[in-house]
Formats: C-alpha cells, structure tokens, sequence
C-alpha cells in the first residue's frame, strides 16, 4: 500500500482521526434509522455514502475560522467542524438542548455561531447566495476566512446556484461551492436533471476552476479543497468542487428508493463505499489493526448510545418557547 | 431645519449612517455609478467607494441572499429591489430565509438586514413599475414594514431600520419621491418603528392611512373641516408590520367611525387586518361600518393614462368616502 497522505500534509494521526469522523457519521445515521423505524423519531435525512467526501472537505477547513453554510445530508462536515453526537442526537428528537434549533427545525438543519456554520432551512440552494454574502463581508473586511457551502446536484438546476456562482465569480470571493452528486434529487436520476455530465463543468461559464473528484475517496477530495481554500486565500476567487458519490438509503425516513432505483445498482456502488476503503488503506498501511478498529467501534457505539439516553431523556421545549425569538429580544 | 424631498430624506440617511457605521454598505442594480434609476444613492459611489456601494448583477434573490450572509458576517446591508414589482425573485430569501433565521436559530442568528423598494404608482409604470407589494409580506412574522409618508419620517425610519436588529422591507412611495417637500432637522434623529403618527387631530372620524395615501386623506381632510365642519383624525401608520394597535384602537374609541385607505388593492390588503383589530378590540365604541377605500382587486395599473387615473386613488374618492362616513 502507497501512502498517499504524507504528500498532502496529513500526518498518520490526522487519517486516522478522519477515518473516526467517517465511521461515527455513519453509526449515527445507522442509528438514526433504527430510532425513526422504533417510532421514536419522526424524520431524518441520511448522509449514508458521502462521509467519505464530507470529512475530506471539511478537513480542510479551520473550525471556528472558516465559515461553512452545510445542506441538510452533511453530517459528516457538521461532526468534522465540532458538532458531536449529542448535538446531533438532540437535533433528532427535537428536544430544548438541539444546539441547531432548540427543536424547532427538522434534524441536520445545522447551525452554530461559535463553529460558524450558518443555519440553513429546507428548501434548497437558498444556501449558495448567503455563501457569497460571507464571502463578500470577508473581502470587504480584508479577513482570510473562507467559505464552504454545500449542496447536491439537484440543487444546481435551482436559479439561486446560477446567482451565487455567477457573483463569486464576478468578485473572485473566497467560496467553495462543494456539490455532492449523488445521482438522484429524491428519485430523479441526474439525467433528468440535467444534460451534462459534470455538474463541475459549468464553473466555466462562471470564470473559475470546477473539478470533478471520487467522493467515496477522502484524499482526493481533501486534495481537492485543499487546493481551492489556497485558492480562495490568496485572493484567486471561488472553486466549485463536485465530489461524485452515491447515497446507500433512501432521501429520507419517508422515501422508498425500491420504487425508482433497481437493488443490484445500489449493490454495485456498495463495493466502492468509502468507508471500507478507507479503513483498508489505513490497514495497509498499518495505521489500524483490526483489534484497533472494533475497539474504536465500541467506543463510538458507546458514544451514540450516551447521546441516545442523554437525548432521549432531555426536557421538551417549553409551551412559551413557541412564541419566542420570532424577533430580537 | 431645511426643506427636502422625500428622496433626498432617505439619500441623507443613508449617507449619515454610512458615515457612522462602516458596517453599513448598500448594494442593489444600478446603485452605484448611476447612483439607482431614482438617484436615491446618488453620490454614494464616490464617498464611500465601489465596494461598500455594490452594483450587483440583475439577480434579485442574489442581491437579498447576499445581504442576508453579509449580515450574518457582521456588516448591515442595505439592499435595493429596483423597483418593488422586481421582489417576487426574492420572496424564499425574504420569506423563508431572512425572516426565519432568528426563529430557526432558537435566537442564535440574526438578520439585521434592510430591504429598500420603491412602490406605488400614478408615474405611468404600468403592470411592472407600479405595484404595491406590501401586504404579501404582512402576514409573515419575523419581517418588519416601514411605509413612510412624509421627508422627516422617511429619514428617521430608515435610520431605525438600518440599526434594527431584524429585517427590515422599507416601502418607498415613488410618486412621493420628487413631489412631496417637508422640514427635515439638520440635527441627527430616528423615529422608532411600530409608531403610528397622527398627522391631523380630530374627533369625527378616524382615517388610516399609509404611504401617498397620507397626503391625500390630509388634503381631503382640510376640505372637509372647510367645507362641512367635519374634523377627521387622520393617522398615518408608517410602519405596518408591527401594526400600532394602540393608536388604531384608541382613535376608533375617540371616533366611533374609521374609513381605512391605502392604493393596494382591497382583497386581503392590509386594511382588512386594520378592520379586523377595530371589530375584535372596539366594536361597540363604533356608530358605523367599516369603511374600506381601495382600488378595484385588478392588476395595478395600466398604461392607459385614464385607466391608470380611474385606479389610482383621489381627493375626490378620499372626500367622498369621508363625508358619506361622517353622515351615516
């Protein structure tokens, strides 16, 4: 096995930290599924399949520093920037303590002023211009912050993407657009939604570089975005980045993929699952043993199943919550 | 004290808190080098530079979008829709976005941002350049809506809203622009929003008003006391968006008759919600119905200078409408 981190700056402790980040995003969106089939949380939406690209990306981000606006399926770049599993876990049973909305938004509608991760609503791409405002404050202020946002492929057929692109490019602004395409907006395959291959190929009409990568591999996507944050520090102006990947469950507790993706393609992209990779290339390179791992698995089981009591058991929101904070207080 | 008109009002307050605040900035089409298509930021490029007064590209859910992350950054946009009928673009940004961030934060976010939008007709603008565009956003929490009327107002109204800690939709007449002139300090004021006004006292009847419309209702106001011995307490509500309950509910006690006018059209306008407060918090005080005076619910305006004069409201429709109420 080559070692392929070293050249991008990543000591061996740092691959190994990812491979943690990727495999807790995974445990808790395995867990989150068993808890809404037991009837104990009403919605979620899963990031099964992109945790690979999500910690790559966030990964070079400085939390706390750079800004990131995350779509609702980034539980990986949430966890990665300093959410835990506990904020997560609350954020699914909507209770007073979800760091993101008091319980007031569906889960993974992430939000932190101390990790500056902007709050994000549902409907989709309305992200991509608010990037660009963060962006331009940066540029006016003179800071060397960047900004992430992501977003999925079917969200770059929405005319707010055009907007925000075509103004990041106007004004070089140091912004990531990082799409995860995943092939499917809810059912519709990508080429219903558009007719090209790379949603990345269009950066061009934007003026600045789009670059496709696999983001079942957390190297080449770091790769990637390391490369476009120096970009953007440097005053070159935005990159759009489009990490290919593919999402193992439905959208959504209330999709059912059988009705419109056949089982043996699903079961086709399963043998280039990131996370498996991952752990054999860590393997390879004797970062992890296999004792190593199943410890590290109880450790993280450990943690979900900490944050499922504490969260589980955590006040409701009060009657009078539901009329606060409508305006200042 | 000086005169000025009502866009030189709301050019001077931007100008001084820019000046004040380099957090402040202004972007919009047009608002640069042509200083806007009213010249409302004329001169603003070349005090404050191309970077704090940004032409953007003709993309309004950009524009909003932008202030509402420029904001959240920590700077206060001030962000121009062209013309109001343009804002339709914007409406998830405005509606779904900067209206919601505090709520869906759990208060941890905030939008500081201000909306200004020239709105209004009887200036030959036809379906796309007339349109009064207020009562869609009226009925979202989170927003605020600022309607003045007169110089001095506008000036200390957009002064608040741009030191507001929500967003902000700053409704400019734009017939009022150039024709309406009042006294405006020389010394620095701001006039707190949710605040009605009454411009004229009286105690026969009580006419709510906002907008053009204001200056309308006055002048039908002075003829009626001239010509009828009528007095009617004209109210202008310059914000509508919180409504002044206390000031409506007051003076429909004081009275016992309200006629509520504005040029928005009448079907779910924001005269209906002002009739609505009057019957829940003052029914019995009152000795007649209701009276709403408002366009016909048909798309504002046409070309047609006679058609776009039978829309737009009158004098004459103000003073009718006032004599029949007092008599009834």
């Amino acid at each position: 096995m080559e070692n392929r981190h070293a050249a991008l700056g990543l000591s061996d402790q740092d691959v190994v930290a990812m491979y943690e980040k990727m495999l807790l995003t995974r445990l808790l969106d395995e867990r989150a599924w068993v808890l809404n089939r037991l009837g104990k949380v009403n919605f979620l939406v899963s990031a099964q399949g992109h945790e690979a690209a999500q910690v790559g990306a966030a990964w070079a981000l400085r939390p706390g520093v750079d800004w990131a606006l995350p779509y609702y399926r980034d539980l990986g770049v949430a966890l990665t920037l300093g959410s835990t599993a506990r904020d997560y876990v609350l954020s699914l049973f909507a209770k007073a303590e979800d760091p993101y909305s008091g319980g007031r938004q569906m889960p993974s509608h992430w939000s932190s002023p101390p990790l500056k991760m902007f709050t994000g609503s549902s409907p989709v791409a309305t992200q991509l211009p608010q990037a660009t405002g963060v962006a331009y404050g940066i540029k006016l202020r003179g800071d060397d912050a960047v900004v992430y946002v992501s977003f999925g492929e079917g969200s770059a057929s929405a005319g707010d993407a055009h907007e925000a692109m075509n103004f990041a490019g106007v004004h070089r602004l140091p912004v990531i657009f990082f799409c995860q395409n995943n092939r499917y907006a809810i059912s519709v395959p990508q080429e219903k939604q558009m007719a090209v291959e790379n949603v990345a190929d269009r950066a061009a009409g934007y003026g600045f570089p789009g670059v496709v990568v696999d983001g079942m591999d957390p190297l080449a996507v770091y790769g990637a975005m390391k490369e476009a944050v120096a970009r953007a520090r440097r005053g070159e102006g935005p990159t759009l980045i489009e990490a290919k990947v593919y999402r193992y469950t439905p959208h959504s507790s209330d999709d059912d993929d059988r009705t419109y993706r056949a089982r043996d393609e699903v079961e086709q992209w399963r043998e280039r699952d990131g996370l498996p990779r991952w752990r054999d290339y860590l393997m390879g390179l004797g970062l992890l043993t296999e004792e190593a791992d199943a410890a590290l698995r109880q450790r993280l089981l450990a943690e979900v199943d900490a944050a499922v009591a504490y969260a589980e058991a955590a006040p409701d929101p009060e009657p009078e919550d539901l009329t606060r904070h409508v305006y200042a207080e | 004290m000086a005169t000025k008109t009502l866009l030189e009002a709301i050019r001077e307050a931007l100008a001084e808190e820019m000046r004040r605040d380099d957090r402040v900035f202004v972007l919009g089409e047009d608002v640069g080098k042509r200083g806007g298509v009213f010249r409302v930021t004329q001169g603003l490029i070349e005090e404050f530079g191309p970077h704090r007064v940004l032409d953007t590209p003709l993309a309004e859910s950009l524009i909003v979008g932008v202030a509402i992350g420029a904001a959240a950054y920590g700077l206060l946009p001030v962000a121009e829709i062209q013309f109001a009928d343009f804002i339709h673009p914007a409406m998830d940004q405005i509606i779904n976005e900067a209206a919601k961030i505090r709520y869906r934060s759990n208060g941890r976010w905030s939008c500081p941002i201000v909306i200004r939008a020239p709105y209004g007709g009887g200036v030959h603008g036809a379906l796309y350049h007339s349109q009064s565009v207020e009562a869609l956003f009226y009925h979202v929490p989170g927003l605020k809506i600022v309607a003045p009327a007169t110089p001095y107002d506008a000036k200390g109204l957009l002064k608040a809203a741009i030191r507001d800690p929500d967003p902000v939709l700053f409704f400019e007449h734009k017939k009022a622009y150039r024709s309406i002139r009042g006294e405006v300090p020389d010394e620095e004021y701001v006039l707190p929003i949710g605040k009605a006004d009454i411009k004229r006292p009286g105690q026969d009847l009580t006419v709510i008003t906002y907008g053009y419309n204001v200056h309308l209702c006055l002048e039908a106001a002075e003829r009626l006391a001239r010509e009828e011995g009528i007095e009617a307490e004209v109210i202008d509500l310059r914000t509508l968006l919180p409504i002044d309950r206390e000031t409506i509910v007051a003076s429909a006690k004081k009275t016992g008759r309200v006629m509520i006018s504005h040029e928005d059209t009448k079907t779910g306008g924001i005269g209906a919600e002002i009739a609505a407060i009057v019957a829940e918090e003052a029914l019995f005080y009152l000795d007649a119905p209701i009276v709403r005076v408002a366009p016909p619910d048909v798309h504002p305006m046409p070309f047609n200078p006679k058609l776009e004069a039978v829309f737009m409201p009158s004098v004459e429709q103000q003073y009718a409408a006032m004599r029949d109420l007092a008599r009834y």
